[in-house]
């Protein structure tokens, strides 16, 4: 394969702290290679910040391989950038051209808010899962994990939504900043599990209800979050989610 | 001598009789005991909601944003278990002796046969909790095969294992948060172990938001704080993972055990230039159906594609015929490494060799036509069956891949070389967990203690766990049990002043070095330096010069790393700047031990010792120990032996032929 460089123009959100306001700045990156991944170009820029005396841009990031979920950039108008199911760890450079304009953001939602330039808080995530997102069974407690047979389908279907990493980009994307893929997925993989039953209806309703304490906005049924989901998390979990909640809400004694 | 404190008997009974004979610790006084948790991996997380559920109160560290994104999440293949769902001749006594042999006879009978006995459970568990393992059409648990086992007793979901595991754990300990048993401390990174009458009291901890130290006791530490393979600057683990809460233990005190013990895995993403911050593995799965192999000849120049049969080399398959693709990652790198030097490799940089999924897609699509009854089915058509198998089975995987290289993995072979991934080396623990500092216990990778030389694949999920959910909660109630007489110290004792002046002059003096060297460029350097010389291979000569190097490195650091920002706020290049410089002093202390290890085995291979057919030497009558380091000055460490001995197994020279 033959390799590329390019030159770009970056505009980047920089923000001191939760408290002060925040602006674009501009900046210019050269020689980046089509091989690298946007971290790596972001690598780039802060250590030639570093080396010129000034600030390297704050963003959050771990695993660098798609999975751990705190990646979290904004870029062109999209939570982790124009490739589909995909996180900004991952998109590799080929996705821009020489001499673009690439314009970087933090995800933007009252319930995420900023901590340093593109690092923002999403405990909030946290504490919806610490609101019912488990199954209460401690350690010690489990019989054969043969004894009990759960239908393939059933247990694919499970699986596909506990694929989710908590990233938030279904926040980012939605002009709600409505949290309900991400709650819905958590809901889901619960629901459609055997192991999830006996806590079914307290579990999506005090999940819902820190949702709306979290600030989260309502869900209008866009689709944008799905469209976002870097692991393409079905928007049916939330039509599940919302059957969960009025059956939950019609049976409650 | 050091004293493992392995119980007496039988090994088969040892762990029965220490859990029917430890001491416990009763309800109400476990509500009054606080225990400090660092890390929220598989261990972390398993331990603090386990400990949690138990009644002590817990106070959980993690530098991440949320305990969910610890690194464990990336593990891919599987866990095994010796269930013998697949009724194929597996035991625990199976697992324990492949584990043993896999970490080439330099790991504890007595702990691998305890992680053999829970392995069970933990599948138990994790089904219990919702974790979504693959299963068969039947509705029960599927399995698969991993390197150096004959049989098949890896649990998976997917090529996404260890997310749902940590998911499962992490739900766990939110619950626990949620009950008010455990308080979580995220963005926040441990700088220091405390220490009152020689016995672990807490930590000095640095909220990374507002870079202000905290002091925090507790009637125990547990160090989950994962392994040190970002010595090498490129590996498979997160860009956070450190060895720094390791190293402050080792400074107060902590033995560290056979550092120069890394993981070089096989199979990964090869390095495509200067640029690269991390590399990604692709998991040892991949090699049930992949086949490995090199063009035949020297200089070969054309496409994987156009190379037919007869010009191709599996070599995995013609040294060990009997394990094939499947021989332990230490071997299968090793032989990587060796047909490269060798001018076999491929792809523009001549360092990777092929994995191609041509024959089993062809084998899968066979199967598919026969599964489904079809009859005049042209190739494409098998093909094109065959391809959606294995995306079933490897999806993700392949996607990843596509992503990194601009490849498409389904149509032409993969190119995969070595890299590094798990560090089997850690702080020395006894049988209990509890390192050298009483009151201070190290679990899951880093911890020495199950993995030998080298460790079997989906054995990490199993250990980090198996510590955590299943041993740690007895453990640690033995020694408990004593404390109950003993106050709580209060914050403001001298002891935590007294660390926490040390930690705040310690970052003081490294922001005011402002000198022109970045600390990445100082990681890169350090990498390259430790990769080169205490790699896949390593000699004498090259342990020397490296010791020599990390000394300059280690001066130049701290008179010419810069720093941006202020110490009082969100500053992740001072962070960073932390964990490098205790990277720089770990690198010096892993060529010191590979230099004193005058032999080869496993993941450890000196140019020196070897076989006429290149396999690693060992040399049990002078070298049957763990090397457990003490430090004593800068630079200067003693040597102190925890003696190896095989009571069931007799150690062999390792055959995978």
């Amino acid at each position: 394969m033959s390799h590329t460089t390019m030159n770009l123009n970056l505009k980047v959100w920089r923000q001191k702290n939760t408290k002060t306001p925040g602006a674009f700045e501009m900046y210019r990156v050269e020689n980046i290679s089509d091989e690298m991944s946007f971290l790596e170009m972001m690598d780039i820029l802060n250590e030639q910040l570093i080396t010129e005396g000034g600030e390297p841009v704050a963003f959050d990031h771990d695993c660098r391989e798609g999975i751990c979920g705190m990646c979290s950039m904004y870029i062109n108008g999209k939570p982790h950038g124009p490739w589909q199911a995909n996180t900004t760890c991952q998109l590799h450079m080929r996705a821009f051209k020489d001499n673009d304009t690439i314009v970087i953001e933090p995800w933007r939602a009252n319930a995420f808010p900023v901590i340093k330039d593109l690092t923002v808080d999403r405990s909030a995530f946290d504490r919806i899962i610490q609101a019912g997102g488990y199954v209460s069974v401690n350690t010690g407690n489990a019989v054969d994990g043969n004894s009990l047979p759960i239908e393939k389908a059933k247990a694919d279907e499970a699986f596909a939504a506990a694929m989710c990493i908590g990233c938030g980009a279904c926040v980012a994307a939605c002009k709600n900043s409505s949290a309900m893929l991400f709650l819905s997925a958590k809901v889901s993989h619960l629901a459609l599990l055997p192991q999830g039953g006996p806590e079914r209806k307290t579990r999506v309703t005090n999940m819902v209800a820190q949702l709306d304490k979290e600030g989260f906005g309502a869900c209008t049924n866009t689709g944008a979050c799905e469209a976002a989901c870097p692991k393409e998390i079905s928007i049916a979990n939330i039509a599940r989610l919302n059957k969960e909640y009025i059956v939950a809400g019609l049976t409650s004694e | 001598m050091l004293d493992a404190k392995i119980p007496k008997g039988d090994l088969d009974n040892k762990w029965v009789d220490y859990k029917g004979h430890c001491k416990l610790v009763n309800p109400a006084n476990k509500r009054k005991m606080e225990v400090i948790v660092v890390g929220t991996g598989l261990a972390g997380a398993s331990a603090a909601a386990s400990l949690g559920e138990m009644g002590y109160k817990v106070k959980a560290f993690c530098f991440q944003d949320s305990p969910r994104r610890a690194h464990s999440i990336a593990a891919q293949g599987g866990i095994n278990a010796a269930k013998n769902y697949q009724n194929d001749g597996d035991s625990i006594f199976r697992l324990f002796y492949d584990t043993i042999k896999g970490g080439d006879y330099r790991a504890r009978e007595a702990n691998v046969h305890r992680l053999a006995e829970v392995s069970s459970n933990i599948i138990d568990q994790c089904v219990a909790q919702g974790v979504p393992f693959a299963r068969e059409y039947g509705g029960l648990l599927s399995n698969r095969s991993f390197g150096g086992t004959q049989v098949q007793r890896t649990f998976y979901a997917a090529g996404q294992t260890g997310q749902q595991l940590l998911i499962g754990a992490y739900q766990a300990l939110e619950r626990q948060v949620a009950l008010g048993n455990v308080q979580m401390f995220a963005r926040h990174e441990m700088l220091d172990v405390v220490k009152v009458d020689g016995k672990a009291k807490g930590i000095i901890a640095r909220n990374l938001v507002t870079g202000e130290l905290e002091r925090h006791f507790g009637y125990a530490v547990l160090l989950c704080t994962g392994g040190y393979g970002n010595v090498y600057y490129l590996s498979t683990n997160a860009m956070g993972s450190n060895v720094t809460a390791a190293w402050k233990a080792h400074k107060q005190g902590a033995f560290f055990a056979n550092p120069c013990f890394t993981q070089i895995h096989p199979t990964c993403i090869p390095v495509s230039g200067d640029h690269q911050s991390k590399l990604t593995l692709m998991s040892e799965s991949l090699r049930n159906d992949g086949r490995i192999w090199v063009p035949k000849n020297l200089g070969e120049t054309r496409k994987a594609n156009e190379i037919p049969e007869a010009d191709r080399d599996y070599f995995l398959e013609r040294r060990y015929p009997a394990f094939g693709n499947l021989v332990p990652r230490d071997v299968a790198s090793r032989a990587a490494k060796e047909r490269c030097d060798a001018g076999f490799g491929v792809g523009t940089s001549k360092q990777a060799v092929y994995l191609d999924y041509a024959a089993a897609i062809e084998r899968y699509g066979k199967t598919e036509v026969s599964k489904k009854g079809l009859s005049n089915v042209s190739q494409e058509e098998i093909i094109a069956l065959g391809k959606e198998v294995v995306k079933e089975k490897y999806g993700n995987l392949f996607d990843m891949y596509a992503k990194i290289t601009g490849e498409n993995p389904y149509e032409v072979p993969m190119r995969i070389y070595p890299a590094v991934h798990y560090t089997m080396g850690g702080l020395w623990v006894d049988y209990e967990l509890q390192t050298t500092v009483p009151g201070l216990y190290a679990l899951g990778e880093a911890n020495f203690s199950d993995h030998g030389a080298n460790r079997l694949g989906a054995s990490a999920l199993m250990q980090g766990l198996a510590d955590g959910y299943f041993v740690i909660p007895y453990t640690l109630g033995n020694n408990l049990a004593d404390e109950i007489y003993n106050a709580p110290i209060p914050t403001s004792h001298p002891a935590f002043e007294a660390a926490e002046k040390t930690v705040a002059d310690r970052i003081t003096r490294l922001k005011n070095i402002n000198g022109k060297q970045t600390v990445e460029s100082f990681h890169k350097r350090l990498g390259k330096i430790i990769w080169n010389e205490c790699g896949m291979s390593r000699t004498e000569a090259g342990l020397k010069q490296a010791i020599a190097d990390v000394q300059a490195l280690k001066k130049e650091f701290w008179s010419d790393v810069r720093i941006p920002g202020e110490i009082n706020e969100y500053n992740p290049e001072l962070d960073k700047a932390n964990r490098v410089a205790d990277f720089i002093e770990l690198g010096e202390l892993m060529c010191v031990d590979a230099l004193a290890r005058e032999e080869s085995c496993g993941g450890h291979f000196r140019e020196e010792y070897q076989t006429p057919e290149g396999e690693a030497l060992r040399d049990d009558k002078n070298f049957m120990y763990v090397a457990a380091w003490e430090l004593k000055n800068d630079h200067e460490w003693a040597l102190h032996k925890e003696e190896l001995k095989y009571d069931v197994i007799q150690p062999s020279q390792r055959n995978y032929k």
